[in-house]
C-alpha cells in the first residue's frame, strides 16, 4: 500500500493536566507520552472522563497543559491543525459558503485564492449545491460535512476531530465515516480523531489509544491491521473485526466499570 | 350495595370507524401566504374600530365625549390638511428617531464591548444595575435646567430611555453566546476584531432586535409624557392642549397618529429583521 503521507508529527511528552490545586484537584492527564506520526489516522478511545477531549483541545490550543510539553512539526503547512467539533460549529449567521471561508479569512488570504479553496473543499465534502444555505436549513449530516470542509480549507497539518459523528444517526454516522476514510486516503492528512466507540475506532483509525479514566492515562495502544482503502460497510462483516472489537472491549470493559464504581462513590 | 363499573366498556364493543381524509385541492388564494399574514396584521386594530363605531351609532355612549372613529377620521383630516398635525408630527417623529439613535447605537456598541471585555463589564455593571431601574420622565426636570425647554431636552431622554434596554440586552445576547463559537473562532485564528464584528455582533444580533423593539415602545412613552409638559410642538402636546380645551377629538387624533407611527415603526422593525436576521426569521 502505497499512500503518501503528509501531515503534522506530534510528540508529546509527558503531558498532565490538572484542574484545580490542594486536595480538590482534580488530574484529567497523567504522563501521557505519545508520538503521532505525519500522515497518521488516530484514534482516542476511552470512557468519557477520561480525559481524551481534553489531550484533544490542547493539542488545538483552546486549552493548555499544566506540565510536559509538545512538539508539533506542522513545517509545510498554512495551519497548525483545525478542529472539527461535535456540534459542527458551523455559525447560524453565516451560509455554509461563508462558514468554510472564515478560516481564510481570519489569516488574510486573497479573495480569488479563497474563492478556489473553498470551491474545492465544498467539492471534496458535496456540498457545492448548498453553498448558499445556512445551517439550519442543513440537516445534521451536512452540517458535519460543511464543519469538514471548513477544516480541510485551512490546508491544517492536522485535523482534529472530536466525536464529530456522534450526534449523528447511524446511516448518516456510516455514509460520513465512508467519506471521512476516504478523504484521508486522498490528502494522508494527520488525523487525530477522538471517539468513545471501538467500531468507530477500529473502521477509522490506523492506531487506536485506549485511555483509562481519571486519571487519564494511556492504558494501551493497537495498532489497526486493516488495510487501505477501507470500506466501512464490509469491514464490519469481517471476523477480524469482531475478534478486535472484542479484544478492545475486554480492555475497555475494567475502565467502564472503575468509573462507574468512581462515580457511585 | 352494588358496585357501579365505572371504567372499561360494559356492553359489546362499538367500533369507531374514522373516515379518510382524501385531499383537497386548495382553491389559489389572490394573495401570497406572506401577504395573507401581512393583512392579518392589519385586521385586529381595523376591528376594533368597527366594534366602537357600531356600538356608538347604537346609542352606547356620549359622542360628544366619546367620538366615533368616521367623526375622528374626518377630524384626522382636518387637522392634516388645514391644522397643525403635520407640523406636531414631524416634531415628534425628528425627535423620536434621533433619540432613538442616539440612544441605540452606544447601546449597542458598548454592550457589545461589554461581553468582550470583563473590565469594561465590571466598570458599567453597578452603573447601569443603578440608574436602569430609575424611571426616565423623572429625569425630565434636570434635563430641561440642563438643555432648555427646545428638541434637545426631549431628544436626550428619548436616548437615555433606549439607551438601557439596548445595552442590557445586547450584553445578554452577546454574553449568551455558545462557548463553541468562541472556541471555534479562536481555533480558526480570529482576531480580536475578527470576533467583534463577525462573531459577537451577530451572535448578539436576535437579542440586539429584542432590545430595539423594547426600546421603541419605551421611546413613545418617554416622548409622549415629555411633551405633555415641557412642550409647544409634538404629538403630546397636541393631546395635552386639546385636553385643556376639553377638544374630545383632537385628543383622539393625537393619539391616533401616535397608534399610527407605532404601527408602522414595527412593520418596519419585523421587516428590518426578516432582512438582517435571516437565520432565526424564516424558520
Amino acid at each position: 500500500m502505497a499512500l503518501e503521507r503528509r501531515g503534522a508529527s506530534i510528540d508529546i511528552v509527558s503531558v498532565d493536566k490538572q484542574y484545580g490545586i490542594g486536595p480538590n484537584a482534580v488530574i484529567a492527564l497523567d504522563h501521557i507520552d505519545l508520538r503521532i506520526e505525519s500522515g497518521e489516522f488516530l484514534c482516542l478511545l476511552g470512557p468519557s472522563g477520561c480525559g481524551k477531549s481534553t489531550l484533544l483541545r490542547i493539542l488545538a490550543n483552546l486549552d493548555h497543559q499544566t506540565g510536559g510539553e509538545i512538539g508539533v512539526d506542522a513545517a509545510g503547512w498554512d495551519v497548525e491543525n483545525a478542529m472539527v467539533f461535535q456540534d459542527s460549529g458551523l455559525f447560524p449567521w453565516m451560509d455554509v459558503e461563508t462558514n468554510v471561508r472564515f478560516g481564510l479569512d481570519t489569516r488574510g488570504v486573497p479573495r480569488e485564492e479563497a474563492r478556489k479553496r473553498v470551491d474545492e473543499a465544498l467539492t471534496l465534502v458535496g456540498l457545492t449545491r448548498f453553498r448558499k444555505h445556512y445551517p439550519h436549513q442543513l440537516s445534521g449530516g451536512m452540517r458535519q460535512r460543511g464543519a469538514i470542509a471548513r477544516a480541510f480549507v485551512t490546508n491544517p497539518g492536522m485535523l482534529l476531530m472530536d466525536e464529530p459523528f456522534a450526534a449523528l444517526d447511524a446511516q448518516n454516522r456510516t455514509i460520513l465515516q465512508a467519506e471521512l476514510v476516504r478523504m484521508w486516503e486522498q490528502t494522508g492528512k494527520t488525523v487525530i480523531y477522538v471517539t468513545h466507540s471501538i467500531e468507530e475506532a477500529l473502521l477509522l483509525g490506523t492506531r487506536i489509544v485506549v485511555m483509562t479514566a481519571q486519571p487519564g492515562r494511556i492504558k494501551t495502544i493497537i495498532n489497526v491491521p486493516f488495510t487501505h482503502p477501507r470500506d466501512v460497510v464490509t469491514l464490519q462483516a469481517e471476523p477480524e473485526f469482531g475478534k478486535l472489537k472484542l479484544d478492545i472491549w475486554r480492555v475497555l470493559e475494567d475502565e467502564v466499570n472503575r468509573a462507574r464504581a468512581e462515580m457511585a462513590l | 350495595m352494588t358496585i357501579a363499573s365505572t371504567t372499561g366498556p360494559t356492553t359489546k364493543s362499538t367500533v369507531k370507524t374514522r373516515a379518510a381524509r382524501p385531499v383537497v385541492e386548495v382553491k389559489k388564494s389572490m394573495f401570497s401566504p406572506k401577504a395573507r399574514e401581512r393583512l392579518l396584521y392589519f385586521i385586529s386594530p381595523l376591528g376594533l374600530l368597527l366594534v366602537w363605531q357600531l356600538l356608538l351609532m347604537a346609542g352606547f355612549g356620549d359622542r360628544r365625549f366619546i367620538p366615533t372613529p368616521s367623526d375622528i377620521a374626518v377630524k384626522y383630516w382636518e387637522e392634516l390638511t388645514v391644522g397643525m398635525l403635520p407640523i406636531h408630527t414631524a416634531a415628534t417623529l425628528y425627535r423620536a428617531i434621533t433619540g432613538f439613535l442616539l440612544g441605540a447605537i452606544p447601546g449597542v456598541a458598548m454592550g457589545l464591548l461589554m461581553a468582550m471585555f470583563k473590565p469594561v463589564r465590571i466598570f458599567f455593571d453597578p452603573l447601569i444595575a443603578a440608574l436602569f431601574p430609575i424611571p426616565k420622565v423623572a429625569l425630565m426636570p434636570l434635563l430641561l435646567l440642563a438643555l432648555g425647554f427646545g428638541d434637545a431636552s426631549k431628544i436626550a431622554l428619548v436616548a437615555i430611555g433606549v439607551f438601557f434596554p439596548v445595552i442590557v440586552n445586547t450584553y445578554a445576547g452577546a454574553s449568551n453566546i455558545e462557548k463553541i463559537y468562541w472556541d471555534v473562532a479562536r481555533n480558526y485564528g480570529a482576531s480580536q476584531s475578527m470576533l467583534f464584528r463577525r462573531i459577537i455582533f451577530f451572535g448578539a444580533l436576535p437579542m440586539i432586535f429584542a432590545g430595539l423593539r423594547i426600546a421603541l415602545a419605551v421611546s413613545f412613552i418617554i416622548l409622549v409624557a415629555s411633551e405633555f409638559v415641557a412642550s409647544k410642538t409634538g404629538i403630546g402636546y397636541l393631546i395635552w392642549s386639546s385636553w385643556e380645551l376639553l377638544q374630545v377629538d383632537v385628543m383622539f387624533v393625537g393619539i391616533v397618529t401616535i397608534g399610527f407611527i407605532g404601527l408602522i415603526a414595527s412593520a418596519l422593525f419585523q421587516e428590518l429583521e426578516r432582512i438582517c436576521v435571516p437565520w432565526k426569521a424564516n424558520q
